[in-house]
């Protein structure tokens, strides 16, 4: 077992469910986001449900805050309403008969705190997160993301020890999404204990997650930083989840000066301000001599660092103005000869380069 | 059919339609061209029938409070949890919905009688007599109706969406707390209909009532059976107390069709 058990959470345990079987050793530290990347059925849901005590392990253990919750060869198991955690869920489930006050203060009341200590604790939450002019609202009547951020409001409320959230924004549509998600980062920021974050989206992964984990077949595949899964995915699915090329910048119209070097033209949406730029590795062009006559607006000369073999693609990492990953198919690495050390160009069209505001 | 002529119906069909139609409504509109309009209040003055109705108005109301107290958790237990036997258990305690009243009616006498097995017991340690009494009137009311309740509630209960009971245990709500502020709550318009079709039923119960707790005015002679026996000497009497029990009927059906429309158990 690791040293401090105290803090954070320490999981090391299998469930099987039928013929699907999870087997998992990981930890998450106080105020670290862990993100959990993983195709469907890879078992994110049975993981998180293991940890939140609504699916038992069948062998291993769980230990958060240096409190076992479960321990299948001790006998020791911990019902879910005994444990400190908030979970933010998919679908939210804000409970439909309640207005939004009752619905955060739910957690407080059913913890033991008085109706009115309970509402006001309640009051607190929404008016931190921005929601205060919502509190007699029902849920039917809130939008996508008012929801959201409600039911974040309601898993906080109960003071957790950690935090849950499984796929916290892919209900929402693509507009508010981006909102919510800088706001879900600062209240994330907040909270003083762990986090584990199940995502689909690797540009939420990237934001949000300090650590990813990332899970196919019930078996952790790869974990590391954002950066480091990126450049050296281990499997093919990791390789096309986040082998997202992400940019801050500053845009002005249509060109956006980035943070890391380098300045990109953009399609002009008329955005001024702090901005994310995404690039995806395989709509970067490689090229050994500088590129002329060509429809892309974005050319910049870099050097190779390093290349893995994928199943069907090599990652390339570049290091420029700005660094890059890129994707080729092995034909191309051998004609160009593209190993380390080498000097290319890498182009890339306005119109492969998403731009949203932070 | 929204937009386009309504389809023609097939002689075949709309011929047996018709009688099914006549067979249904007719006979109310006998009741009703019989009714002595002139001198309604008289009628039903001049009978035993205020003494039925309240009577019937209170024990049906009783058997449905019992009913909800104890079904709905039986309901839950059903719906909820898994144990062997439960099947057989769903099926005795809905027996009485296709069990001929009066047959309910001679069991319930047959344990609940004074020398019953339960009876017997209660005879000799309390000195209490059930059979003949408004107590045997509530408690054969409740056997026959109570199973109704029951299946309303176990249905709403298993098309409810459990996740957010899941939700309210990871907020820290002990089961029975999850069930009182979110189940109960969300699943109170079946709870409701249940509730009003147990009370009809209750109402209308003839067969058991008469068998168990006898017919006597002012003591256990509810509606129905007022009714029945009033048609032999004052007949006014007894379309005028059928009246009453249809008007009772129609609110019933009225207010079930509306819960029903907006039924489900999220807005």
């Amino acid at each position: 077992m690791t040293p401090n058990e105290k803090d954070g959470l320490f999981v090391s345990a299998a469930v099987s469910r039928g013929s699907f079987s999870l087997e998992v050793s990981l930890t998450a530290a106080p105020r670290q986001v862990l993100g959990l990347l993983g195709p469907n059925g890879a078992g994110k849901s049975t993981l998180l449900g293991a940890v939140a005590g609504l699916i038992p392990v069948t062998s291993g253990r769980i230990v958060l805050s240096g409190r076992v919750m479960d321990d299948a060869e001790a006998g020791t198991f911990v019902p879910v309403y005994e444990r400190p955690i908030g979970y933010v869920f998919q679908d939210y489930r804000l409970f439909p008969h309640l207005t939004v006050t009752e619905n955060v203060a739910f957690s407080p009341r059913a913890r033991g705190i008085g109706r009115q200590a309970a509402r006001s604790a309640a009051t607190g939450w929404l008016s931190r997160l921005g929601l205060a002019d919502l509190t007699e609202r029902k849920p039917a009547a809130l939008s996508g993301g008012q929801a959201q951020k409600v039911a974040l409001a309601r898993a906080l409320a109960g003071e957790p020890a950690l935090l849950l959230l499984d796929e916290p924004l892919s209900a929402l549509d693509a507009g508010t999404r981006l909102d919510v998600q800088a706001e879900l980062k600062r209240h994330l920021e907040q909270f003083s204990g762990p986090c584990i974050l199940v995502t689909h989206d690797p540009l939420e992964a990237l934001v949000l997650a300090d650590r990813l984990i990332v899970l196919e077949g019930g078996r952790i595949v790869q974990e590391g930083t954002p950066a480091q899964v990126a450049r050296q995915p281990a499997t093919d699915y990791v390789a096309k989840l986040v082998g997202l090329n992400l940019y801050a910048g500053v845009a002005d119209g249509s060109q956006v000066a980035l943070t890391a070097g380098g300045t990109f033209v953009i399609a002009d949406q008329g955005l001024h301000g702090d901005v994310l730029v995404a690039v995806r590795p395989s709509s970067i062009l490689i090229s050994t001599q500088r590129p002329e006559h060509t429809s892309g607006r974005n050319s910049w000369q870099a050097k190779i660092t390093g290349l893995t073999l994928l199943a069907d693609r090599v990652r390339i990492d570049v290091d420029g103005q700005p660094p890059a990953l890129v994707d080729v198919t092995p034909a191309a690495v051998a004609e160009l000869s593209l190993e380390p050390g080498r000097h290319v160009w890498l182009t890339v069209k306005a119109t492969d380069t998403p731009v949203y505001t932070r | 059919m929204r937009g386009t002529t309504s389809r023609s119906v097939p002689a075949p069909l709309l011929a047996p339609a018709l009688v099914a139609v006549a067979f249904l409504v007719l006979p109310l509109i006998g009741l009703l061209i019989r009714a002595p309009w002139g001198h309604l209040a008289r009628a039903l003055s001049g009978s035993d029938a205020t003494q039925a109705l309240v009577l019937s108005l209170w024990t049906a109301s009783a058997s449905t409070a019992i009913s909800l107290i104890i079904g709905v958790p039986l309901a839950w237990v059903l719906a909820r949890t898994r144990f062997p036997g439960q099947r057989l258990l769903r099926s005795l305690v809905t027996l009485p919905l296709v069990l001929p009243p009066v047959v309910g009616g001679v069991a319930l006498l047959l344990a609940l009688g004074r020398t019953g097995f339960i009876g017997r017991l209660l005879d000799s340690w309390f000195g209490l007599t059930i059979p003949f009494t408004p107590v045997a009137v509530v408690m054969a009311e409740t056997f026959v109706a109570m199973p109704f309740l029951i299946l309303a509630v176990e249905g709403a209960l298993r098309s409810a969406d459990q996740g957010f009971e899941e939700a309210a245990a990871t907020l820290g709500a002990r089961p029975f707390t999850v069930f009182r502020r979110v189940t109960l709550p969300m699943i109170s318009p079946a709870v409701g209909a249940g509730a009003v079709l147990c009370w009809a039923r209750a109402l209308g119960e003839f067969g058991a009532t008469i068998t168990f707790a006898g017919s006597f005015p002012g003591q256990t002679e509810t509606m129905p059976i007022a009714v029945y026996y009033t048609l032999e000497n004052d007949p006014e009497a007894a379309i005028a107390l059928s009246l009453v029990l249809l008007v009772v009927s129609v609110v019933v059906l009225v207010s079930l069709r509306d819960r029903w429309v907006r039924g489900g158990t999220v807005s």
